[in-house]
C-alpha cells in the first residue's frame, strides 16, 4: 500500500463507516475492510480506477467530488477520508465543509508546497516545484489548490474542524520524525490530520501545531 | 457451446396470487438457459429481460440473442463459467402467460381480463423457476431498462436469494415524461379501429397501433446524435426527395421498418400490461422497502450504471437508485458510462461497459468460490 495510505490506516479506528474521496483503484477501503472490519465506499471519477475498485469488491461511487457529493446523506460515515485529494478540488473549503456535514470526523493527508526543496526551487532556480511528493509539471498537474502547512491548518480552523492528530510525512509519502521537534513546515513533505468537526461535537479550541 | 435454441417451458405448482389480489390459478413460465450449474449450485446468473425482450438473452449467428455482447461464453455474463437463466415475463407472449392466453374460467383468452401487473409479480415467477432449477442463491440477477427494475425488486424483496444486482438504465419511479410516453404508445395501441376491446383473433387486432407505438418507442431509445450519426437527413431510396408524406428521410425509414418488424414478435396487449407495470413502480417509496436488504446479513451488492446519452432513463434515475441503496448502507457502486447510443446502449458493444460488468462478476465469482 501506499506509504502515506499506511498513515491514514492507522488512525482509522476498526469497524468505521469510511467514504473514500479520491479512492483512486480503492486500496485504503479494501484494506481497511479485510484489517480492520470497516465498512464503507470510495468516490472517484476515474474509469480505469474504477473498474478497478469493483474488480477488488470495493463499492465505489462514480461522481464529481466538487459538486456532487450532496449524494450523501448528513452524518451517514463515521469518518471521511481525503487522500491526496483536497489539493486537486476546485474548493478544499467547500469539501471540508462536506466532510463536516458527511461524518463530522475526516482524515486529511495533503503535500506540503513549503518544504524546503520547493521553496529552493522557486527562489532560486525560478520554477515551479517538480518533487516525489508533488510529480507532476505545472500545465499537466491535477493539483489546482497546492499550500503549505500553515495554509492548510488555518483553513481547517475557519472551516472549523479542529487537529485532533497530525503526522508529518518525508517526502516518499512515509512517517517521519525528523521534523517533529523541527520546523515543520519547512521540512515535512506533506501530512495527514484527523480532523473534527466542531460543530459535530468534538472539542472546541484550535490548537496551533504549526511551528 | 450455444446450441440450437432450447425454449423450456414450467407450470408452477401452485396458483399465483399478484400483488394486486387477483389470483392466477394456471401459469407457465417459458424460459432458456446456457451453461451448466455446479455442484454447489453457486454460479447462477438470472438474466432478467427488458420490455420487448424474451428469454433468447444470448444465441448464435443464426438466431442472434438479444444479447449477445453480454451474455455468451467469455463474454461479462460468461456462460463457460456461469449458469445462465433468462425467462419470459408474466404477461408477455412469448411462452409465459400473458393477455392472450386462455382463461381457465372461460375457455378464451383473458384480453383484457387479465389482472394487471407488477414488477414484483414477474420477480415472483421468476424466483419460482429458479428455486424449481435447484438455486436457492444465485450468484446474480442482471438487467437493463425494466431488467434492472427486476434486479432492483428482487434484491429488495428477497435479499438472501441475490448475492449481486446489476442495474443498468433503469429507474425506481418513472417521470412524468417517461409515463407519457407510455400513454402515448397505449393510447396508439387503443384508438386503433382493430383494437375491439382486445378481443382479436391472433395476427390481427390493432396492429398499426403497435407499430405506431413501438415507432415512438424507438425514437426513445436513441439519442439525438446516435440518429444524426446513422442517418442525418439522408434521403432514402431516391436521388432527391419526393416531398410527399411518405418515407422520404432514411430515419423514417428505419423506424417505419422497427415498427413493422415487431408486429411479428410482439402482442399489443403484452405491450399494454407490461409498460403499465413500468409507469406505477416506485419500490422505495414503500415504507420499510429498503430495511430487509439492510439488516440482511449478507445483503447484496449492487451495480448501477447509466449512459450519459440515455434521456429514457438518464443517469439522474440511476443516481436516485443509487442514493437510496447507498443511503441505507448497502454496498453500492456506481458508474456513468459514456456513450453516444442514448439507452438502447445496455444492449450494444459499449466497452467501458462491459469491462465494467466483467469486473463486478469475477470479483462476484472468485467470492462465491471462496466461499463454497
Amino acid at each position: 500500500m501506499r506509504p502515506d495510505l499506511e498513515v491514514v490506516a492507522g488512525l482509522v479506528p476498526p469497524g468505521s463507516r469510511v467514504l473514500d474521496l479520491g479512492c483512486g483503484s480503492g486500496e485504503l477501503l479494501d484494506h481497511l475492510t479485510r484489517e480492520g472490519g470497516c465498512t464503507g465506499t470510495g468516490v472517484d471519477s476515474d474509469p480505469d480506477s474504477l473498474v478497478a475498485a469493483i474488480r477488488r469488491g470495493v463499492p465505489v461511487i462514480d461522481l464529481d467530488i466538487d459538486s456532487q457529493l450532496d449524494q450523501f446523506g448528513d452524518g451517514s460515515y463515521d469518518l471521511v477520508v481525503v487522500s491526496q485529494t483536497l489539493q486537486a478540488t476546485r474548493r478544499p473549503d467547500d469539501i471540508l465543509g462536506e466532510v463536516g456535514r458527511i461524518a463530522g470526523r475526516g482524515i486529511v493527508s495533503i503535500p506540503n508546497f513549503a518544504l524546503w526543496r520547493h521553496r529552493l526551487a522557486l527562489l532560486l532556480r525560478g520554477r515551479m516545484p517538480v518533487s516525489p511528493v508533488l510529480p507532476h509539471p505545472w500545465y499537466a498537474t491535477p493539483n489546482i489548490h497546492l499550500a503549505s502547512l500553515v495554509d492548510v491548518e488555518e483553513l481547517f480552523a475557519t472551516a472549523g474542524m479542529r487537529v485532533q492528530e497530525r503526522v508529518l510525512l518525508d517526502s516518499s509519502g512515509r512517517r517521519t520524525v525528523l521534523a517533529r521537534r523541527g520546523p515543520a513546515n519547512l521540512v515535512a513533505g506533506g501530512a495527514v490530520y484527523l480532523l473534527v468537526s466542531q460543530t459535530a461535537g468534538g472539542a472546541g479550541g484550535s490548537d496551533s501545531l504549526v511551528r | 457451446m450455444p446450441d440450437a435454441r432450447t425454449t423450456y417451458r414450467l407450470t408452477l405448482d401452485e396458483p399465483l396470487r399478484l400483488e394486486g389480489g387477483r389470483v392466477l390459478p394456471h401459469v407457465e413460465v417459458a424460459y432458456e438457459t446456457w451453461g451448466e450449474l455446479d455442484d454447489a449450485g453457486s454460479n447462477a446468473v438470472f438474466i432478467a429481460h427488458a420490455l420487448t425482450g424474451d428469454s433468447h438473452a444470448s444465441g448464435t449467428t443464426d438466431d442472434p440473442g438479444w444479447w449477445d455482447t453480454m451474455v455468451g461464453p467469455g463474454r461479462p455474463v460468461d456462460t463457460d463459467r456461469f449458469f445462465v437463466v433468462c425467462a419470459n415475463l408474466l404477461g408477455g407472449c412469448r411462452g409465459t402467460t400473458g393477455p392472450a392466453s386462455i382463461d381457465p374460467a372461460t375457455g378464451a383468452s383473458y384480453a383484457l381480463d387479465f389482472p394487471l401487473l407488477s414488477i414484483r409479480d414477474f420477480v415472483e415467477v421468476h424466483r419460482r423457476l429458479v428455486r424449481h432449477l435447484g438455486i436457492t442463491r444465485l450468484l446474480a440477477v442482471v438487467g437493463g431498462s425494466l431488467g434492472g427494475m427486476q434486479a432492483l425488486q428482487w434484491a429488495l424483496d428477497a435479499p438472501d436469494e441475490v448475492a449481486n444486482a446489476v442495474v443498468v438504465a433503469a429507474s425506481s419511479r418513472l417521470s412524468a415524461q417517461n409515463i407519457a410516453f407510455s400513454a402515448v404508445a397505449r393510447s396508439a395501441i387503443m384508438r386503433d379501429p382493430e383494437f375491439s376491446e382486445g378481443r382479436y383473433d391472433e395476427g390481427g387486432g390493432p396492429r398499426s397501433g403497435l407499430a405506431t407505438a413501438r415507432m415512438m418507442a424507438h425514437i426513445t431509445y436513441l439519442s439525438e446524435e446516435a440518429m444524426a450519426s446513422k442517418f442525418g437527413r439522408r434521403i432514402q431510396d431516391a436521388d432527391e426527395p419526393r416531398r410527399r408524406f411518405g418515407v422520404d428521410f432514411a430515419v423514417e425509414s428505419y423506424l417505419e421498418h422497427q415498427g413493422s418488424t415487431f408486429l411479428d414478435r410482439f402482442d399489443p396487449l403484452s405491450y399494454l400490461y407490461l409498460s403499465r407495470a413500468l409507469d406505477y413502480f416506485d419500490p422505495f417509496s414503500e415504507p420499510g422497502a429498503l430495511d430487509a436488504a439492510a439488516s440482511c446479513p449478507r445483503p447484496p451488492r449492487f451495480l448501477v450504471m447509466s449512459f450519459d446519452s440515455d434521456w429514457r432513463f438518464s443517469t439522474e434515475h440511476s443516481r436516485r437508485i443509487t442514493r437510496r441503496l447507498e443511503g441505507a448502507r448497502l454496498p453500492t457502486s456506481f458508474r456513468e458510462i459514456g456513450s453516444p447510443h442514448g439507452h438502447d446502449s445496455f444492449l450494444l458493444d459499449v466497452p467501458d461497459y462491459l469491462t465494467t460488468v466483467a469486473a463486478f462478476l469475477d470479483r462476484a465469482h472468485e467470492e462465491a468460490g471462496r466461499a463454497s
